[in-house]
């Protein structure tokens, strides 16, 4: 057993591990990833002087967190796949086809985020990729795609561009979604942006880099679909009242990233529908408590802030953890956390803005029916469509008529769609609609795992979970 | 197609993807090795037979699957190692326990 059982070493884990060890607690943290940075900073601790140039100061900015965490006081599983967590503490997990067991006094669950799925016609095709998958490819394997597309909104997809110009990989063309109806309406929060300039005028530089690169940008893109038979050969789509076809040989995908809730819809835990960033977030506290005594969610797992909050939020939460240990007293906390929530304030001022002026594009949330939206079992946005009108009110029954989210990714890319389709047809709020009910395991676990760990603690595994509605 | 920005350095180990040679760098997920050699397509869906290839490079999407050792394993997920033997899997056996 030990005190903290932190799950996902990103920003917010590392931080969160790294609070708990100067105030003298154990520390146990599980990543999936064979070293700790999580997806934002993964491999930085490999990267030479050139890729921390390509990838920019944000990045390499990491570096000093992740060699931070190289303390006897906290303890790594690294390759650790979690697929199971119970609100008595127990995390159960596998490292290379053996499954684990620990036990802590408290959990953190800091899995942060996952892109928001994106269901355009062709999105299945192979090289069409996540924004994000393509900045791994970069970070972990200096790979880099020449004759790529760019299609979605959002910071990341200016950043991603503008490290591929500075790779020498520049993209072939950035096709946008957001419109200029967006621009207008994020106006209105122009004084909590303002606030957040240095995050605004980095997005600038990112822009000017790109254009400087002589890369088209087209805005207001509408009807976008990847064609080809075997793989991404085109991206069509109409511009300003003109049809455009972009020939590429990858395209990279980006609406945004949304909260991995797999872990705390596991445990049954209540989540809110976002209206702003149109995603579900799971209900904590500002400390990152949730209504299991000994459970805290901390960064973008429980609300997209990005990942200089989720650095600060994965502090606050683990002070919040030692006063629960009895490590630190609530006077402590309060010393401890009232800088960071003050650093917090200014991370966050800047989020409103950017949802409003990057929305995830009306096409995406309400995709053609014969688009798919369920990768895994190939169920079309006409499918659920059709549930609907034959009596489907809530994502969990679409698995029984046509086993969407019943794939190995258990709804993780089909998820949020499901649920907006449902709401639009059935005239329902989001919230009322929901999401898919979450089981252990979180991942697919082979028979030789669950024998390994009846070995290992002869403790029964995975019997029927009564943890949730 | 994906290439490498640094043309030199880093181990090399070779691998076999469905009877085909294979050279990658060592701390390359096998996904990531497929990639960098050209190969798009890693398996074909079940319902409609359609090509598929690695989406997210982070464990959630599962449309990276192959087969190691008689098991359909994650590409992303799996690093490379001298020697290895990937294959295509015939057909996904992999699924989450079924609800209702
Ligand atoms: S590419 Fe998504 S799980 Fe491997």
């Amino acid at each position: 057993m030990v005190d903290i059982v932190i799950i996902g070493a990103g920003p917010a884990g590392m931080a969160a591990a790294i609070q708990a060890d100067e105030c003298g607690a154990s520390v146990m943290l599980l990543d999936e990833q064979q070293e700790q940075g999580g997806q934002i900073y993964r491999n930085v601790l490999n990267a030479d002087t050139a890729r921390l140039a390509v990838m920019g100061d944000d990045y390499a900015a990491g570096q000093s967190l992740a060699s931070a965490l190289d303390r006897p006081g906290v303890l790594r599983e690294l390759s650790a796949t979690v697929w199971r967590v119970d609100p008595d503490g127990t995390v159960t997990y596998s490292v290379k086809g053996v499954a684990r067991q620990v036990i802590g006094r408290q959990i953190i669950v800091a899995t942060g985020a996952l892109e928001r799925p994106v269901p355009l016609p062709g999105w299945t095709l192979p090289d069409v990729l996540t924004a994000g998958a393509a900045q791994i490819l970069m970070k972990s394997n200096g790979l880099v795609a020449d004759n790529a597309v760019l299609v979605g909104c959002g910071p990341l997809l200016y950043l991603l561009a503008a490290q591929m110009c500075l790779a020498g990989a520049a993209p072939k063309a950035l096709v946008e979604t957001q419109t200029r109806g967006d621009t207008w309406r994020s106006l209105k929060y122009g004084m909590g942006a303002l606030r957040g300039w240095r995050t605004l005028s980095k997005g600038l530089g990112l822009i000017a880099a790109v254009r400087r690169a002589g890369v088209p940008r087209y805005k207001a893109a509408t009807d976008v679909r990847i064609t080809g038979t075997d793989s991404a050969e085109a991206v069509m789509f109409s511009c300003g009242g003109t049809a455009r076809e972009i020939a590429c040989d990858n395209v990279f995908l980006h609406q945004g990233v949304v909260p991995n809730t797999q872990i705390s819809r596991s445990l049954g835990l209540e989540h809110r529908w976002n209206h702003r960033q149109r995603c579900f977030e799971p209900v904590v506290d500002v400390m990152g408590a949730t209504r299991l005594e000994r459970i805290h969610i901390a960064g973008d797992g429980a609300a997209i802030n990005g990942a200089k909050a989720a650095e600060l939020q994965g502090r606050v939460t683990a002070c919040d953890v030692l006063v629960k240990l009895g490590r630190i007293d609530p006077a402590r906390r309060h010393n401890l956390v009232r800088p960071l929530m003050r650093a917090l304030a200014g991370q966050m001022a800047v989020r409103p803005f950017l949802d409003a002026l990057y929305p995830p594009s009306a096409e995406i949330l309400r995709p053609a029916d014969d688009t798919p939206v369920c990768r895994c079992e190939e169920v079309t946005a006409g499918d659920i469509r059709n549930y609907a009108r034959i009596g489907c009110v809530g994502p969990n029954q679409t698995k029984a008529f046509g086993r969407s989210g019943m794939g190995p990714c258990q709804g993780r890319y089909c998820g949020l769609t499901v649920t907006e389709i449902l709401a639009k047809e059935n005239d329902m709020s989001l919230q009322k609609i929901g999401s898919y009910r979450v089981r252990a395991p979180l991942k697919p676990v082979t028979l030789g795992e669950l024998a390994s760990l009846a070995e290992t603690n002869g403790t029964p595994t995975v019997e029927e979970d009564h943890s949730h509605d | 197609m994906f290439r490498r920005l640094e043309t030199t350095g880093g181990d090399h180990v070779e691998f076999e993807f469905d009877g085909r040679r294979i050279v990658a760098r060592r701390g390359d997920s096998v996904a990531a090795a497929l990639l960098a050699a050209g190969i798009k397509s890693f398996r074909t869906t079940q319902k409609s037979g359609a090509a598929r290839g690695p989406f997210c490079m982070m464990g959630a999407c599962f449309d990276c699957l192959v087969e190691i050792d008689g098991e359909t394993v994650q590409a992303c997920a799996v690093p490379v190692s001298q020697d290895l033997l990937v294959g295509r899997c015939k057909q996904v056996s992999l699924s989450p326990r079924d609800e209702q």
